[in-house]
């Protein structure tokens, strides 16, 4: 009992002492393999950890509303515009912006490759009724999907069995898809790292609707005082500084770049 | 220890298990000559009266009242059932259990597990583990763990059922000793010739009542009842 | 059939080039289940062994609670667990979300009713053994616990390591109140999440088999230790 007592206290001790903030980041910032690269260099110029809670949008939202983070990386330009005005953030930051694709079975049942533009690639599939795994955890991601169909006029309710919703992550989410040999939408940098690929193949992208934009947003400390503004900010000046920039714009996959730097120095 | 003498009020105890009784009412002066042995036939209440005297058994009615303080509490008493209960622990550690619950140090627990070991002879078995003795070790283990705690109260039952004429003798000479060495014991069995060879004094129970009582010589050289002289020629008493 | 002689192999290789990553989410996972083991059987043990020995008035509808929070859902449990350690919930001052304590406190949770279940139904039947010596003893509560405890204590520890496989092998709970991150509080069991997310079924199959070895290596060492005491052997 008192061996289990000491070691409840050091627990206690560890978590208290280490110099860190958390961050929580959608998915993808993870899945592409970006925090790998990033986090390492921060370390060791700056001698800041940052502790990643890897989870969807509307759950990094919940965390950061909570006060349980000290700052979110997300992509969901409403939400964070909302979170601001209900002064949960002083101000979003806009950091780099990726890009999401149409996945689909290497046949394309529905023909969406040469389709000229999304409000085409999503008729294509809703007539044909092919097989469509969505998100469906209320993620940036599963809410660029549900806006994209609503500006092609089409409305997820009325759709039948070949849309599911999956309520999982993007890595799952590819999962199932890859079982079922559906369409997915996903984000680029997710989709290049997937391991598990089997049919499935890059159908449709680079349309102007597809654009995803990461942001910036700490914490206010009006709302929670024990957040470490400190810290968030050092990251923040790190995340938008040029060595920053270099490493964002040359993280290749499959030689192919996933994100491009754009925050306003 | 020939005079009888008074050591509980048995006030109108009652046991009742499923609606049933087993045993009583009983109002009675229980007396004693020292050596108590409880008799009866089968289902007659000995094991109940036994168990409502020490306590292990709730009463449904009435109460028992010990004549002398010393007599009265659970440390001033101790039990050995029909059933040896072996703790699952060495003879050693069985032995020293009731004395380490009274807090007694361990120079002073050693000291009185050997001496009780070697009195009930289980030199031999001291380490092995008390619930795979065979029966007559077991109801021996039983008796001098009952014994170490020093009872003003001793209470068997039956603790002779199941074991060999070696060793019943065995117990009966200690239980000779312990009583002449001032421990009152209280003891059901089903063996006449027991009964006679240890009896002072007799408690004859019949359909969970006292039948009859008295100095053993009296009891089994002219019962007063026509069913306890039946039961003592060895008839089938109901 | 290929992925899982893959995940084989990749397992293999992490033991075998003992993984620094690997060592570290290992000893993490055995710091957390084992504390939580620890703390759990405290309570427990004796909560159990008392329940067997006590008759009062709830005594049937605290065993039948009891008996139903072995089903406790861990994600559900994760999620309370939360939101009384956020920030926002009552214990947020504390600190303690996202640190090994709240996935400790989780699994603590998860796993006591299941420990105190198991020791009910051992400590029972050993009661119904001991009961009129013990009565006869003049024993106090406290000694009735403790005795049952110590002389039924092979049957306990069967529940104690149900309770660690428990812990050990829980995810959802500890998802939720760790976050997973890597370096603080990512043990065996979230990392294979996050590997079979990343569709690298390989390396999560490979960190599964590392924590199926480890489950029975705490069971085999647990076994042989108390295979040491001869005479409890019955």
């Amino acid at each position: 009992m008192i061996r289990a007592l000491t070691l409840f206290l050091c627990l206690i001790g560890t978590a208290a002492l280490s110099e860190s903030m958390k961050l929580a980041v959608t998915t993808s910032f993870h899945n592409s393999g970006l925090s790998d690269v990033l986090l390492p260099v921060l370390l060791e110029e700056t001698g800041l950890e940052v502790q990643l809670l890897i989870v969807g949008t509307g759950q990094a939202l919940r965390l950061g509303r909570a006060g349980d983070v000290d700052a979110i990386l997300v992509h969901s330009r409403a939400d964070e515009d909302v979170f601001v005005a209900e002064g949960f953030a002083p101000y979003r930051r806009e950091i780099m912006y990726n890009d999401f694709v149409f996945i689909g079975p290497s046949s394309d049942p529905a023909g969406i490759a040469n389709a000229a533009s999304i409000e085409q690639v999503l008729n294509r599939i809703a007539i044909e009724k092919a097989l469509f795994v969505s998100r469906g955890d209320d993620s940036g991601t599963h809410k660029k999907e549900r806006a994209l169909w609503q500006a092609a006029a089409l409305d997820t309710e009325t759709f039948g069995a070949w849309y599911k919703a999956v309520g999982s992550g993007m890595g799952a989410s590819l999962n199932t898809a890859s079982a079922l040999n559906a369409y997915i939408l996903a984000d680029r940098a997710s989709w290049l790292n997937f391991r598990n690929k089997s049919d499935l193949k890059l159908l449709s992208s680079r349309h102007p609707e597809l654009f995803n934009q990461y942001a910036y947003l700490p914490i206010n400390p009006d709302k929670h005082p024990h957040v470490n503004v400190e810290a968030s900010q050092l990251f923040e000046n790190w995340l938008t500084s040029s060595r920053s920039e270099h490493l964002i714009n040359a993280h290749r996959i499959n030689d192919e770049a996933l994100f491009v730097f754009n925050a306003s120095k | 220890m020939v005079a009888l003498v008074p050591i509980a009020t048995l006030k109108d105890v009652t046991v009742k298990r499923r609606g049933k009784t087993i045993l009583g009412p009983i109002s009675h002066g229980l007396e004693s000559a020292g050596f108590t042995i409880v008799l009866g036939p089968n289902g007659a209440g000995k094991t109940t009266l036994l168990n409502a005297l020490h306590g292990v058994e709730r009463l449904s009615d009435g109460s028992v009242t010990w004549t002398s303080p010393d007599h009265a509490s659970y440390k001033d008493q101790a039990f050995v059932f029909q059933r040896p209960i072996m703790l699952r622990r060495t003879v050693r550690q069985n032995l020293a259990y009731p004395l380490q619950l009274l807090g007694h140090n361990k120079n002073e627990i050693e000291t009185e597990v050997m001496d009780w070991v070697g009195r009930v002879g289980l030199n031999g078995v001291l380490d092995h583990f008390a619930p795979r003795l065979s029966g007559g070790e077991k109801q021996k283990l039983a008796l001098a763990r009952a014994l170490i705690q020093k009872p003003k109260v001793l209470f068997l039952d039956e603790p002779c059922a199941n074991l060999d004429g070696r060793s019943t003798r065995e117990i009966e000479t200690v239980l000779s000793e312990v009583n002449t060495a001032g421990t009152s014991v209280i003891m059901t069995t089903h063996d006449l010739g027991q009964a006679r060879r240890l009896a002072s004094d007799v408690v004859f129970l019949l359909n969970g009542q006292i039948h009859e009582t008295g100095l053993a010589p009296h009891v089994f050289e002219a019962p007063k009842t026509p069913e306890a002289k039946a039961f003592f020629q060895g008839d089938i008493v109901e | 059939m290929n992925e899982i002689w893959a995940g084989l192999l990749a397992a293999f290789h992490l033991i075998v080039t003992l993984d620094g990553d690997l060592v570290e989410i290992t000893l993490r996972s055995l710091q957390v289940s084992l504390s939580a083991l620890v703390i759990a059987s405290a309570l427990a043990l004796p909560f159990g062994t008392w329940l067997a020995i006590r008759r009062f008035r709830f005594r049937r509808a605290t065993i039948a609670t009891l008996n139903a929070l072995m089903g406790l859902p861990p994600v559900v449990v994760g999620l309370i667990v939360y939101l009384l350690l956020s920030r926002s919930g009552p214990f947020g001052v504390l600190g303690l979300l996202f640190t090994p304590t709240a996935m400790i406190i989780a699994q603590v949770v998860i796993i006591t009713p299941l420990i105190a279940s198991i020791t009910h139904q051992a400590m029972r039947e050993l009661w119904a053994e001991y009961h009129d010596l013990l009565i006869s003893l003049n024993t106090s509560n406290r000694q009735r616990v403790l005795t049952l405890i110590w002389d039924g204590r092979r049957a306990l520890l069967t529940g104690a390591l149900a309770g660690f496989g428990r812990a050990i092998g829980e995810v959802g709970a500890i998802m939720i109140v760790g976050g997973n991150i890597d370096n603080a509080t990512r043990v065996l069991t979230t990392a294979i999440a996050l590997e079979t997310g990343k569709g690298n079924f390989a390396l999560a199959l490979g960190l599964g088999f590392v924590l199926i070895a480890l489950a029975l290596l705490v069971n085999f060492a647990i076994h042989a230790l108390s295979r040491t005491e001869r005479h409890s052997t019955w």
